[in-house]
């Protein structure tokens, strides 16, 4: 199985693990917010989301950014995904590899065999 | 051998895992059912390590090998892509303890050398094989080893074939 960075990944369930957080992410995909957006979506306090978002830009899930009096927040690099593909492109480069490699160890192992010919289980 | 068998033995294939560690660091493991001194042999003499490096399974094609394992030894191995293209992975042996342990610089990155760093661990006549793997960056870790364009394509290549295989071992 894949393994990750592991405070990173409890990071990112953590703050998936909210529904508030997690309607954000789903709002976020659909299109770019500000705080005053997204409070008004999830009917909270400007401090209550900005509490939310800021757990999730931890996680590195949303990244935010002031201009003028505006925060616009917006899905982050999404890591998850993309390290999973990292992983899984290396993965089946070193599976591939690897099992030609056992083919090569076998063969010498066969060798060596008939050649000595001296060990006996 | 304890029963008859065709020309190959039907292997349990061993699964290879691959850990991330850091943003500069990864890490690659798998069992061989061989003791370390043949796995070894196979890291380690030229003309073995062309059998299997580039796996044609991969639709990679390895032009030519070299190989001087020893201490500041070089190794050289060249790869064909689409047309005319060739690409060269090369680099020089750092350590090197027979049936043990391989230290190797890849000096074909831009921005410094990744150090691998190989061991072989031999339990009950099974070797445990970790490949340790330093990118001078994160962005030439994420890259990978050199693994420019070139090389997504095929793995792009490689998704698509894998889908069309049956499971057939």
């Amino acid at each position: 199985m894949v393994q990750h960075d592991s405070a990173r990944l409890d990071a990112s369930f953590a703050a998936l693990s909210d529904a508030t957080r997690r309607g954000v992410l789903e709002q976020l995909g659909r299109a770019d917010a500000s705080i005053t957006d997204l409070a008004e979506r999830f009917r909270m306090t400007l401090t209550g989301i900005k509490k939310h978002v800021g757990v999730l830009e931890q996680a590195g899930l949303v990244t935010t950014e002031k201009v003028g009096r505006v925060r616009t927040c917006k899905l982050g690099p999404r890591r998850l995904e993309e390290e999973t593909a990292w992983i899984e492109r290396h993965r089946q480069l070193w599976d591939a590899r690897f099992d030609a490699l056992d083919k090569v160890v076998e063969q010498l192992k066969q060798k060596e065999k008939t050649n000595g010919r001296s060990k006996k289980k | 051998m304890d029963a008859a068998r065709r020309s190959e033995p039907a292997p349990v294939k061993n699964p290879t895992t691959v850990e991330r560690k850091s943003e500069r660091e990864f890490v690659v493991t798998r069992t061989f059912d061989a003791p370390a001194r043949l796995v070894y042999e196979a890291w380690t003499k030229p003309e073995l390590l062309k059998q299997w490096w580039a796996p044609k399974s991969m639709g990679m094609s390895l032009l030519s090998c070299e190989a001087d394992v020893r201490v500041g030894g070089g190794y050289r191995l060249v790869f064909g892509l689409e047309g005319s293209k060739t690409m060269a992975f090369f680099g020089k042996y750092l350590e090197v303890t027979p049936n043990s342990r391989l230290v190797w610089t890849n000096d074909e990155g831009e921005g410094g050398p990744a150090v691998t760093t190989l061991t072989f661990e031999e339990k009950g006549g099974k070797t445990l094989l970790v490949l340790h793997e330093r990118h001078p960056s994160k962005e030439a870790t994420d890259e990978g080893i050199g693994f420019g364009e070139g090389l997504r394509e095929m793995f792009g290549q490689l998704d698509e074939l894998l889908v069309t295989l049956p499971a057939a071992r």
